[in-house]
């Protein structure tokens, strides 16, 4: 059923988010009343949920995240519930376009004023619950971060994490790189992402912005693989000096062994049965 | 030839890797032989600067971690940390569990402070579910209770342990005696010692029981009788204070680049604490004040420890109040759902579903059975998206970066482990110092190794 | 040693077993192996509540040359398990493990790549207990249990033959997925 999104992608009638300047909230396990072949929708007609999945941006199979049909999730035969003509798209929020809203338009401006030609810095700006991602291009990630710090305005001289997440699905971006920043003079949080592919997994580092991250960007290689370049020392932390991979990325095994009871095993964790 | 030279070139590549094999310098092994055969040896080789590894079996290095120091005489002149030393894969592990089941993963991360833990990780779930203004009050006041009461048990063990570690024993005997009451309030109101799973997606586990608030409120007399005597043993033993005072200095600037949070931040004067920052659980409602102190060494940071214990109690009698006019009040979020299902009570066997609740999904609503069984074998799902809300632990921030994809699994759940960053400090503080003082300042940043390498 | 090895079995082992047993399992020295939760239980069982001292455990020795007892608590990751074979061999005979918590006994909760899944792969263990963490009063009872177990070893030539028959049975019994059809 890939009709969904290529008719979605022509017929989106906007990229990003509603007016109102905030990503709509995804449809929780409400069903959606997508079924069968995927409707053309006008956007004027539409309730916001059906926008919502309508809303499949410019990279659809990075935002959607799977599309779940029938009641259960179970494939094949044996959803009995009689809802099995239900189709759910499931996706990541959405990009929002500025204006955001309260501080995020200071922040933004003021990144904007400093930076010239800073669309090629920050590609893509999620606003989600509350808070406020940054998806930041990697080459220009200490410069970025380096403003961040300095100026006045901004003055994010706090780094409180720096962790990775990895995303098979979303090809050509598959590690990604997350900062969280605070900022204690202005008491504000924002949270930068930056992402690497799997054939050239580099990173420039920040520690020479922001210390505290030395670490943590050791543990974001000893478990994903991602070299930051720049970093004093870039060694593994947390497994043995000599351990073979990355463990955890999402195709390394969670590495159990099987449970023996008596007259039983019971497999480890990832290789047991799932019915979701 | 020193051992340094050798050292650098040997791990040029990696100056983090372990240095103890015998091609890189003279190797001493202590075998139980007589001292003076190891100082005259080295007398003789005439080598200055000694590379020493303490741990990560060792009493006073706060659990397994390992000190690699590099020694002139008695001062320090390399400091490094070893850790990894207790890495358990538990980022990895609640990747293939329910977003409940995470909870009693992330508990076991920085095990003096387990209800921290799951505070973090379940507010990062509730936001993720869009379901922060449905919290019931009485949960969130429990959760304060139980954080209050937690972060009171762990600053007794960094006392006890920190004291242990320089000797004064008796520190840590009475600070295991007062923990001990606070562990039986745990078990009174959650079920376990340590490492309850207690605080859950939605609000907490279970109800108090009944005699709860009156042992609560023992507890705080008895606990107001007895803090005094830490502050009678060691705010002006001579001794406790030349070996904390001036140990251990770090100021605003090297606390904010090295990201240090928690009482090694507040010891510095700036009184940035997270609780009334970016309150969360209701935190702006309480009446506390932030400890601080102005010496930026580790005696500032025992005494803050010390004064954060009474101001503990302060918001534990607040919640006790809120709690007796909330009797009967919903602990579990309304949405079934979510809410996880069966209230247990103490059964013939020790524990169980009560009753009641198995009448209710046996005979009297579908629904209820549905959503049990829906909950308990596949989990509830929550919307893709990302979410990071820090809360201050007894050690600093501490923050879940919680990100779903849709499903009933968390996609990756990443713990900000406050120790983790503030050992980063270590070599800060001890480069320069004596050898003793590496262990004070370690044991004052109060690091948990379980946090440290989850 | 020498001499009791040599003995020939009758009343003279006998009386010497019981010698050696009594004196070794009067009062272990436990060398400090906390790692994560359940070394904070085993703190709390040296501690006023739970008074190891009682029965001669107060002294938590710190150098494994002079400990005889190695209480493994808490979970063994990968990287620690070569650190933790070198503590117990640097422990002289005779010697005792205790695994505390199911961490230590099985690998527990954490199956997974970064624990070894039960000290026993590294070290030979004596006592098993489960729990997660164990309370002070099931550590209390594990110990009293090996100790009972260290009251009755034998010794010499009663242990050559111990181990002998020890083998056979294991040798003999079917394995734990073989025993199928119990709760009938």
């Amino acid at each position: 059923m890939s009709d969904i999104h290529e008719e979605s992608d022509e017929k989106a009638p906007i990229k990003g988010a509603e007016p109102e300047g905030e990503s709509e909230p995804d449809a929780r396990t409400k069903p959606e009343s997508l079924t069968g072949e995927a409707p053309s929708v006008d956007s004027g007609a539409t309730e916001a949920e059906e926008d919502e999945a309508q809303l499949a941006t410019t990279e659809p199979t990075a935002e959607v995240l799977q599309v779940r049909r029938g009641m259960f999730g179970v494939k094949g035969s044996g959803d009995t519930s009689g809802y099995g003509g239900l189709t759910r798209v499931v996706e990541f929020p959405a990009a929002a376009t500025p204006p955001f809203g309260g501080w995020w338009d200071q922040v933004y401006d003021r990144i904007g004023a400093l930076i010239p030609d800073f669309s090629d810095v920050i590609t893509k700006v999620v606003i989600h619950r509350g808070e406020i991602t940054f998806h930041v291009e990697r080459h220009h990630l200490p410069n970025l971060v380096q403003h961040l710090r300095d100026d006045a305005r901004l003055r994010f001289e706090f780094c409180s994490s720096v962790s990775g997440v990895h995303y098979p699905a979303d090809k050509g971006a598959e590690l990604h790189a997350v900062y969280h920043l605070q900022s204690m003079t202005h008491n504000r949080r924002i949270r930068l992402e930056v992402s690497a592919p799997d054939s050239d997994p580099h990173i420039p580092s920040v520690v020479a912005t922001y210390p505290t991250a030395d670490w943590h960007e050791r543990e974001t290689y000893d478990m994903f693989g991602i070299v930051f370049d720049g970093h004093p020392a870039l060694t593994r932390i947390l497994m043995p000096d000599d351990w073979p991979g990355y463990p955890q990325r999402k195709d390394y095994p969670l590495g159990g062994i099987p449970v023996e009871y008596k007259g039983a095993t019971i497999p480890p964790p990832d290789q047991r049965r799932s019915y979701s | 030839m020193s051992t340094t030279d050798t050292t650098d070139e040997a791990t040029e590549q990696d100056p983090f890797a372990a240095g103890g094999d015998a091609a890189e310098g003279h190797v001493y092994t202590v075998t139980g032989q007589d001292w003076d055969s190891l100082v005259s040896e080295q007398a003789e080789r005439g080598d200055e600067r000694i590379v020493v590894n303490m741990g990560p079996q060792h009493p006073s290095t706060h659990g397994v971690l390992r000190l690699i120091l590099e020694l002139e005489g008695e001062s320090v002149t390399e400091a490094r940390c070893g850790i990894g030393y207790l890495h358990t894969g538990i980022e990895k592990n609640m990747e293939f569990r329910n977003w409940t089941q995470g909870v009693t993963f992330c508990t076991r991360m920085d095990y003096l402070a387990p209800l921290h833990n799951e505070t973090t990780y379940c507010l990062g779930v509730e936001r993720l579910l869009d379901i922060e203004a449905e919290i019931p009050e009485k949960a969130s006041v429990l959760r304060v209770l139980m954080l209050e009461l937690n972060r009171i048990s762990s600053h007794l063990v960094c006392i006890a342990t920190g004291g242990m570690e320089i000797g004064a024993l008796t520190v840590m005997t009475i600070g295991f005696r007062e923990r001990e009451k606070v562990l039986d309030a745990f078990e009174l109101i959650t079920g376990l010692r340590m490492n309850h799973a207690y605080i859950r997606p939605g609000g907490v586990a279970q109800d108090l029981p009944d005699k709860a608030l009156d042992f609560v409120k023992d507890l705080v007399v008895w606990m107001k009788k007895h803090l005094p005597e830490y502050a009678a043993f060691c705010n002006e033993n001579p001794v406790f204070k030349a070996r904390l005072s001036g140990v251990g200095h770090l100021d605003l600037a090297g606390c904010l680049a090295l990201g240090i949070t928690g009482p090694p931040l507040r010891a510095t004067g700036y009184d940035w604490d997270l609780r009334k920052k970016q309150p969360y659980c209701g935190y702006e409602t309480y009446d506390f004040e932030v400890q601080t102190w102005d010496t930026m060494d580790a005696y500032g940071r025992f005494r803050i420890r010390l004064n954060e214990m009474w101001q503990s109690l302060t918001i534990i009698e607040q919640c006790v109040e809120r709690l007796e006019k909330m009797r009967g009040a919903p602990i579990m979020i309304a949405d079934k759902k979510i809410a996880w299902p069966a209230q247990l009570s103490i059964g013939s066997d020790g524990m169980g579903n009560s009753n009641e609740y198995i009448k209710h999904i046996m005979g009297q609503s579908m629904e209820a059975l549905i959503h049990h069984f829906k909950l308990v074998t596949e989990g509830f799902r929550v919307p893709p998206g990302q979410a990071y809300i820090p809360i201050e632990s007894p050690r600093g921030e501490l923050g879940a970066h919680v990100v779903s994809d849709g499903g009933t699994r968390p996609f990756r759940a990443h713990f900000r482990d406050p120790s983790f960053t503030n050992l980063q400090a270590m070599p800060v503080m001890c480069e320069g110092a004596m050898v003793s003082d590496v262990v004070v300042a370690v044991a004052s940043l109060d690091p948990v190794m379980g946090g440290v390498d989850r | 040693m020498g001499v009791e090895e040599k003995l020939p079995s009758g009343v003279l082992l006998t009386t010497l077993e019981n010698l050696f047993g009594y004196m070794r399992s009067a009062a272990f020295w436990p060398a400090t192996f906390g790692l994560a939760c359940c070394a904070i239980e085993m703190m709390t069982y040296g501690a006023p509540r739970y008074d190891s001292g009682r029965w001669g455990q107060e002294v938590f020795r710190a150098s494994p040359r002079q400990a005889d007892l190695m209480i493994v608590a808490g979970r063994v990751s990968q990287k620690m398990a070569p650190v933790l074979r070198q503590i117990y061999d640097q422990m002289p005979n005779p010697k005792w493990v205790l695994a505390m918590g199911v961490c230590a006994s099985t690998g527990g909760m954490f199956n997974n790549y970064a624990i070894v899944q039960g000290v026993d792969h590294v070290v030979p263990v004596d006592m098993y207990l489960p729990g997660c963490p164990p309370r002070p009063e099931m550590l209390i009872d594990a110990m009293f249990k090996l100790r009972e177990k260290v009251r009755n070893t034998p010794i010499g030539l009663n242990a050559i033959e111990a181990a002998q028959e020890q083998e056979q049975r294991q040798l003999e019994a079917p394995t734990l997925v073989e025993q199928k059809g119990l709760l009938r």
